[in-house]
């Protein structure tokens, strides 16, 4: 990513100024210059940085410099608080209905993933003891009735279709099949539509009159640009909206458009989507998205999807073993097993911030090569496992046989291998909020 | 004075109205500084940069445009406001324009559609398809988006439109061996142009990445006296991410083309300046709607006179 860290660039221009005092004027404007560079190049729309920029201008001067951070940290500080208020501060759910089925309604632009996430959500919510039935109500779409049954049946949730007839008449169908068969869920799913197509939002109001939803989730994909407060908006006045899916997080986009939707509906984003399985969707936490917009990496999801993964007596071991530089090939070959499912190694090595992602790309972890970097670390003696340095040329030669593989693998372990066990040392090194930063393996 | 009111006054009625009416699109904005101010100083090339910057251009794209702009206002010593519209025309049909090599194919032709998910790959597969068959080529279509669901029907259904035939693998199949097929497929059929469907994937995932390298070195091997073209849909909706997906297709199969779709919206594409300025990448088509018929080369031109439009 060509995009140099907000922190660093907020430091350099902060350089100059040492000693005590107030931030003045002038520093605090020189200062949200980088910042509202960083806000337009997350895609944040133009007006909302514009007006965000006013609001943190007029908190930060005058502010005191606090003697336990920088200048430069004390505004990041100030900008963060203030993304997270305008994303609404804290978590925001699903409102479940006491006189069910809860109807929710999916919206939005074409392929921003309305379908997925309709499957995405009777998958969370199946897990929550409900018994979710899907609606297919986008006739238009070549195949999306059969994507929709595909998705259902991976989810084990039924589908509720009447081919491509009119939609409105499908949903009301739907809803009086749903109390009938003592479903407590309606996830309905509606074609996508450009917000300036009268015809078809008509369509969709319609289709909320007939059914009376819950609640009306726009659908809104996490890589837009300027124009998602156009859609955002003609959505909301048309239609209503009560709260927002963001997906597509698992890319590098910063995800701006999230600042955007929610400065101009004043709804919650409720769910993010992370990827192309159908667990993939995660509540939405304000806070880490003002520091991914911001390029503040986001530590707190890196740990806690670390934890979520792994026992903590073993992390505690593991950092012990960090620390003392102890780590071997064996704990290597441990670590590489325990990131399986949490996504690739250096997808969660790149949330970490102050890691030089350039570096990444040197360590180069496949999870479907583990088992051959386990037949490579199994071929090898005990000794060589604790003490990687005494692998020589005729070792790797003998470890390759040994292990069915060539050379150029054994060669490929031992330097990620190193690489890794670098990082991790410049890892030790970094802080989070709340003290030492817990290693993610 | 007077003029400081006014400037003052454009600020804030712009702030104010600015989120109820931001479909105003670069034209308007445009032609809303010419309105307002009397003489070109720096706060009209700030606004100017702004006014790029709303339209997805980017920071420094934007930032390159208005200080050429600049440099040339400074040299001819131009004064007046409304010339500047032209000029801001200019410059990006330039940009548009740099380098375009045209889209050739010859027989027999390969075209892999690549791009993140969403995007209108396959839409824009059953397109061109409807297009090249009526053009007098012999089509044939390779599903190779053998993991989102449906994704196979789907293009039967485009295919089945624009009659051609099509070479598909149940769910879960390898790509790649979709794509081996396809290509004995078209050499004992005489194909002239075979268009290869892929998965949507994200640029950053190195797995899903790897797939698409293989898939590429596939045509490559088993397809060698066959013209490669390689094209990147985006979409216009999407913001500076685009430039990170550009240079990612690039870097892992490298892109010949762009096809830049959904068009037909408010968003008028306006990172694609960007990637063309740090990429030169031509763009091939623009896809302006659902429809067989919804696509149309790509017109330096239109396009800008299009950024333009009020
Ligand atoms: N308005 C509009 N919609 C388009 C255009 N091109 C494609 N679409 C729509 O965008 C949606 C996604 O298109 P697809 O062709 O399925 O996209 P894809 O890239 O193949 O998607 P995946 O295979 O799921 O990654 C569909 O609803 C299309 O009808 C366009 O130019 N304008
Ligand atoms: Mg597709």
């Amino acid at each position: 990513m060509p995009f140099e860290g907000l922190a660093e660039k907020l430091q350099a221009t902060f350089k100059k100024l040492t000693g005590k005092g107030k931030l003045n004027e002038k520093d605090v404007k020189s200062a949200m210059r980088e910042v509202k560079l960083a806000l337009l190049e997350a895609d944040v729309n133009f007006l909302v940085v514009k007006d965000l920029i006013r609001k943190i201008t007029d908190r930060a001067v005058g502010q005191e410099i606090m003697e336990s951070l920088t200048p430069g940290h004390q505004v990041i500080k100030i900008v963060n608080e203030e993304l997270t208020a305008l994303m609404g501060g804290t978590q925001s759910k699903v409102v479940i209905a006491s006189n069910p089925p809860t109807i929710l309604m999916l919206v939005g632009l074409q392929g921003a993933g309305k379908t997925t996430h309709a499957g995405k959500l009777a998958c969370y919510f199946r897990k929550q003891g409900k018994n979710p039935l899907l609606v297919a109500c986008d006739i238009y779409r070549p195949a999306a009735i059969d994507q929709l049954k595909i998705v259902g049946e991976k989810v084990n949730t039924p589908v509720f279709e009447r081919g491509s007839r009119n939609p409105v008449a499908i949903a009301k169908e739907a809803l009086e099949y749903a109390k009938d068969h003592q479903y407590d869920m309606l996830l309905v799913d509606t074609a996508g539509r450009l917000h300036i197509n009268e015809e078809l939002m008509e369509e969709l109001k319609s289709i909320r009159d007939g059914i009376h939803p819950h609640e009306i989730l726009l659908v809104v994909d996490a890589m837009t640009g300027q124009d998602a407060v156009n859609v955002a908006q003609s959505f909301h006045e048309k239609l209503g909206i009560d709260g927002v899916i963001l997906t597509k997080l698992d890319g590098d986009t910063r995800g701006g458009a999230a600042l955007s939707v929610r400065a101009v509906t004043g709804k919650p984003i409720k769910f993010v989507g992370t990827g192309e399985k159908l667990e993939d969707l995660e509540v939405f936490h304000p806070d880490r998205m003002a520091s991914r917009i911001l390029g503040m990496g986001d530590v707190l999801t890196v740990i806690e999807k670390a934890q979520a993964n792994m026992d903590s007596r073993k992390a505690l071991e593991m950092e012990k073993k960090l620390r003392t530089r102890t780590f071997t090939l064996d704990d290597y070959l441990e670590q590489l097993e325990q990131v399986k499912g949490m996504g690739s190694m250096s997808d969660i090595l790149s949330m970490i911030p102050g890691l030089n992602t350039k570096k990444l790309k040197g360590i180069q972890i496949d999870e479907r090569q583990i088992p051959r970097t386990q037949a490579i670390i199994q071929s090898m003696t005990k000794k060589e496992r604790n003490d990687p340095s005494l692998i020589n040329a005729s070792r790797r030669k003998r470890i390759a046989a040994g292990s069915g593989t060539r050379i150029q693998d054994v060669n490929q372990l031992l330097k990620s291998y190193e690489e890794l066990k670098k990082m991790m040392k410049q890892l030790n090194g970094a802080k989070s909020k709340k003290g030492r930063l817990r290693l993610p393996f | 004075m007077e003029s400081d009111d006014r400037k003052k006054k454009s600020f804030f009625s712009r702030l104010k109205n600015g989120l109820t009416r931001t479909r105003g699109n670069i034209a308007d904005r445009v032609d809303e500084l010419i309105r307002y101010y009397r003489e070109i100083d720096d706060e009209f090339f700030d606004d100017l940069e702004e006014t790029l910057i709303m339209g997805d251009v980017g920071v420094p794209t934007s930032e390159k445009i208005v200080s050429s702009i600049r440099e040339k206002v400074e040299k001819e010593k131009i004064g007046d406001p409304s010339r500047i519209k032209d000029l801001l025309k200019d410059n990006i049909t330039s940009i548009l324009k740099r380098n375009t090599q045209p889209l050739t194919l010859p027989h027999p032709t390969v075209l892999l559609v690549v791009g993140v998910n969403g995007v209108g790959k396959t839409t824009t597969i059953g397109k061109l398809a409807d297009r090249y068959r009526k053009e007098g080529k012999k089509v044939l279509v390779a599903a190779a988006d053998t993991f989102r669901a449906a994704a196979g029907e789907q293009l039967e259904i485009w295919c089945q439109r624009a009659q051609v035939p099509i070479i598909r693998h149940e769910e879960g199949a390898d790509p790649a061996a979709v794509i081996f097929d396809a290509i004995q497929s078209a050499r004992s059929r005489g194909t002239d142009i075979l268009l290869c469907d892929t998965a949507g994937r994200l640029h950053n995932k190195k797995n899903l990445m790897n797939e698409l390298e293989k898939m590429n070195r596939v045509i490559d091997r088993e397809f060698p006296e066959a013209h490669k073209e390689v094209l990147l849909v985006l979409d216009a909706t999407t913001g500076q991410n685009a430039v990170s997906q550009a240079s990612l297709f690039q870097e892992a199969v490298g892109i010949n083309g762009i096809a830049l779709t959904k068009l037909d919206g408010t968003a008028k594409g306006g990172v694609i300046i960007a990637v063309k300025s740090q990429l030169d990448i031509p763009v091939y088509y623009v896809g302006v709607g659902e429809q067989t018929e919804d696509l149309q080369p790509f017109v330096p031109e239109d396009f800008t006179e299009a950024l333009f439009e009020s």
